[in-house]
């Protein structure tokens, strides 16, 4: 009964968003205010209903309902409660129910704070927003329905995926939805602005914090896929280059980009149109992320058949909605006078100059992923794109925004001083280059990549340090100044600053780590690194839903104990599936990662020891990010925007 | 094997986290003894694709096939082969799909070069536009006013 409710609440939230979508856009055209009106109330209703159905859909997984396809294909009476409820968005249908759910949320969200948008941009942004969700809702009901009954149900489920039975993962896909959904928020801004014809500070200072926001739950999306993909896959890799990985990686970089370029929008009123641009191009990077993880036509061009309906549906998807902005764009871009002009030294040109990397970036990352498919389109070959072409053809592109990052947000607003924003961080510079070359000189190997890492993380570190510092004027109380800075300057550094511990934490993992694979007996002892590891002894466990092969190792280092890991090989039968769960040793300046492996014939056991250096800084380096972003996001003004219209009446003096 | 391999795509679709089967690869009854050649089969390995997987190298593909192509690329370098000819060995049977880093050469110069020709392109736009409307009506400060402004940062 609450599924059948749950799946009429989904069909009511499509009629719903349908609404949504078409009274407020035409009662913004004929200044209609009661159309207008309509808008928040639907979009609220449409919220409730698509909670309504998400919430029947995770009741059906709590409670092991086997009459529904999704629940049998994906869960288990035994699997642990957590993993039953992440379970609803683990897979393909409840996943989109979330995604469903994020949109609604985000529109709803538009509705209840947007009390101080003018009526008509409001009525507007919330009928994209609706149209996106019959969009998607459509999409959902007709091709991917998470309510599909089972005629004769089974007794017990197929389990979920082992790989995904992990907190890690768990939370990975609400968060990856929030930055991919956050993005609708920027689209529906943009569309509504080229209908209204008109851009100005105001317009960017709401589409800021929503890209803000989306940016900030990508981040964290990517960093926990990332960190999953490092301690579960069992060798320590942590970006892999994956079509998957870059779906979310290209809304990232156009996010960033976007975050920028809406700081020009809001301060100086320019670089409006490439702002638009940015906004439409950035959602539907999300969107064909969406196309190529759940069409699987980019993933494997070679071996695996998705549904094609799906993918058509999605194409459909993706081509009206960047199709129809992209001409309306064509159509409306010139009308987003300019005013606030700059120098080619400007702090302006510098953002512009982030953009174009970023895009550029972005394009590499684009065009890689999908030149299999153009390439077995024009030329009937078949070929790969991997990890060898993205590290060559896109590393170059993100150094030159690394190096130009101190300087470029040290200048000044439409006319800046080059020559000394640059002498200013010489020493920093000095700094950065003494250190990579003491890291040239410190390691064996002869790559030049861990040297440069250090060099540009301390470069882009500092820069960041010194920008704060240097905001503080002059004369004393310079630290009691720096206390007072607005929380955007603080978001500011801490999220360059994160950047830069970043590229020097995937440059010292790439280039310093150490691997060793060999076959051992238990009791035997072998070097790895500084450290001696000794294989204790390997059992059999039991788990609540796996059978696990746990191994004891002790690490000790000149003799002394350093730690005992127990790195373990489990099965879980329902799945017939093994998963690796390495055991990590995690210290501030290396990881110890060790795997067993499977028994050998004459005795022993496969076993893989790495020491990753600088692994931790890694996930520091992206939750550093997340936390600038949260910062700038906290900011003053922003929560003036948002509550400009309660705070006269919160301020009224008592009689 | 295959079958059960697509089933785990079809449940990561999801996500954005690669499509991987977790046992690490490499065993060590493959590795050579000579540690300069096995790096290099390390090395090759890893910009090889494993045929059968969801975009994996064979470095660290657990499928059957990938243990027999490390094989072969280990063999052929005992032999004595270049770099480029175990590449070279494993295209004429296995074709172009296995590599991951495609041959800088023919319609494949489109992928290497997009980015670059986008810089440029995106660079020259950007430099005219600002030229453009900077000499339109910007006004700086003049001489005397500059003069007036130093003036008065100077007290």
């Amino acid at each position: 009964m609450i599924v059948e409710l749950g799946h009429f609440a989904l069909v009511l939230a499509l009629m719903v968003a349908a609404v949504q979508a078409v009274l407020p856009l035409w009662g913004a055209q004929s200044r209609n205010a009661a159309l207008m009106a309509v808008a928040g109330p639907a979009a609220v209703a449409q919220l409730l209903l698509v909670a309504f159905a998400f919430a029947a859909l995770t009741w059906a997984f709590v409670v092991s309902d086997f009459s529904l396809a999704v629940v049998v294909s994906n869960s288990h009476t035994l699997k642990p409660m957590l993993y039953k409820v992440s379970g609803v968005w683990g897979n393909h249908e409840g996943s989109l129910l979330l995604w469903v759910l994020i949109l609604a949320l985000f529109g709803a969200a538009a509705a209840v704070f947007g009390a101080n948008l003018p009526a008509a941009l409001k009525a507007r942004v919330i009928a994209v927003q609706g149209l996106i969700g019959v969009a998607f809702l459509a999409f959902l009901i007709f091709t991917s329905n998470p309510f599909w009954r089972l005629a004769v149900p089974p007794l017990d489920g197929q389990d979920l995926n082992p790989l995904l039975q992990d907190p890690g993962l768990a939370f990975h896909p609400p968060f990856l939805y929030l930055g991919y959904v956050g993005l609708s928020m920027a689209f529906s801004f943009a569309v509504a602005a080229l209908i209204e014809g008109r851009v100005d500070a105001a317009w960017a200072r709401w589409v800021r914090p929503w890209t803000l926001a989306a940016w900030v739950f990508l981040t964290i999306g990517i960093a926990m896929g990332s960190w999953w993909a490092y301690y579960e896959l069992g060798w320590g890799g942590f970006w892999f280059w994956d079509p998957v990985e870059n779906a979310s990686f290209m809304p990232w970089l156009l996010a960033a980009a976007l975050l920028h370029s809406a700081i020009v929008v809001e301060k100086r009123e320019s670089l409006k149109s490439w702002t638009i641009l940015l906004a439409i191009m950035a959602f539907g990077f999300s969107l064909i992320g969406t196309f190529i993880v759940r069409s699987g036509v980019i993933t494997s061009v070679h071996s695996f058949a998705s549904d094609p309906e799906r993918g058509i549906f999605i194409l459909g998807i993706l081509a009206f909605f960047t199709g129809g902005a992209l001409v309306l764009y064509a159509a409306r871009a010139g009308a987003m006078e300019a005013k606030g002009l700059f120098g080619m030294v400007s702090r302006e040109s510098a953002l512009v100059a982030n953009n174009i990397l970023l895009a550029v970036s972005a394009f590499v990352v684009f065009v890689g992923t999908i030149w299999p498919l153009v390439a077995e389109v024009v030329s009937g070959r078949q070929i790969s794109v991997g990890a060898p072409f993205f590290d060559a053809a896109f590393t170059p592109f993100f150094v030159a925004l690394a190096l130009i990052l101190p300087p470029g947000a040290m200048l000044a607003w439409k006319r800046g001083d080059g020559p000394r924003a640059l002498r200013s961080l010489g020493p920093v510079a000095v700094l950065a280059v003494a250190l990579g070359a003491l890291a040239f000189a410190m390691q064996t190997g002869r790559s030049a990549l861990g040297p440069v890492g250090v060099a540009l993380g301390v470069w882009v570190v500092l820069g960041a340090a010194y920008d704060l510092w240097s905001r503080t004027g002059r004369g004393g109380d310079r630290l009691g100044r720096l206390r007072r800075l607005p929380r955007a300057d603080w978001g500011k550094a801490t999220a360059h600053a994160g950047l830069g511990i970043t590229v020097f934490a995937v440059a010292a993992m790439n280039a310093w780590a150490i691997e060793d694979i060999l076959v051992v007996q238990e009791g035997e002892t072998f070097p790895l690194g500084r450290y001696e590891v000794r294989l204790d002894d390997v059992r059999q466990v039991e788990g609540p839903n796996y059978i696990s092969t746990t191994a004891e190792m002790t690490v000790l280092r000149a003799g002394a104990v350093v730690t005992v890991l127990h790195p373990e090989k489990r099965v879980y039968p329902v799945q017939a599936m093994p998963t690796t769960e390495a055991a990590i040793d995690y210290g501030l300046l290396r990881d110890i990662y060790l795997v067993i492996g499977d028994p050998q014939q004459n005795g022993g056991w496969a076993v893989r020891g790495y020491v990753k250096p600088f692994a931790n800084w890694l996930w520091a380096g992206s939750l550093l990010m997340a936390l600038g972003g949260g910062l700038s996001l906290s900011d003053r003004r922003y929560r003036v925007a948002a509550g400009a219209r309660k705070a006269p009446a919160a301020g009224m003096p008592a009689e | 094997m295959r079958a059960r391999a697509l089933a785990v795509l079809a449940l990561l679709c999801a996500l954005a986290v690669p499509v991987a089967a977790p046992v690490a690869a490499v065993q060590p009854d493959e590795m050579l003894a000579d540690p300069g050649l096995e790096a290099r089969a390390r090395e090759i390995s890893r910009a090889v694709r494993c045929p059968v997987c969801q975009g994996e190298s064979i470095d660290d593909s657990n499928a059957r096939i990938s243990r027999d192509l490390r094989i072969i690329i280990r063999e052929r370098l005992v032999a004595g082969d270049s770099d480029a000819e175990v590449l070279e060995f494993l295209v004429a049977r296995y074709g172009e799909f296995v590599l991951f880093d495609p041959p800088k050469r023919g319609v494949n110069l489109v992928l290497w070069l997009a980015g670059p020709a986008m810089l440029l392109g995106g660079g020259a736009i950007a430099v005219t536009a600002i030229r453009r409307r900077r000499g339109g009506t910007e006004e700086g400060l003049s001489a005397e006013e500059q003069a007036r402004l130093d003036e008065i940062l100077k007290r």
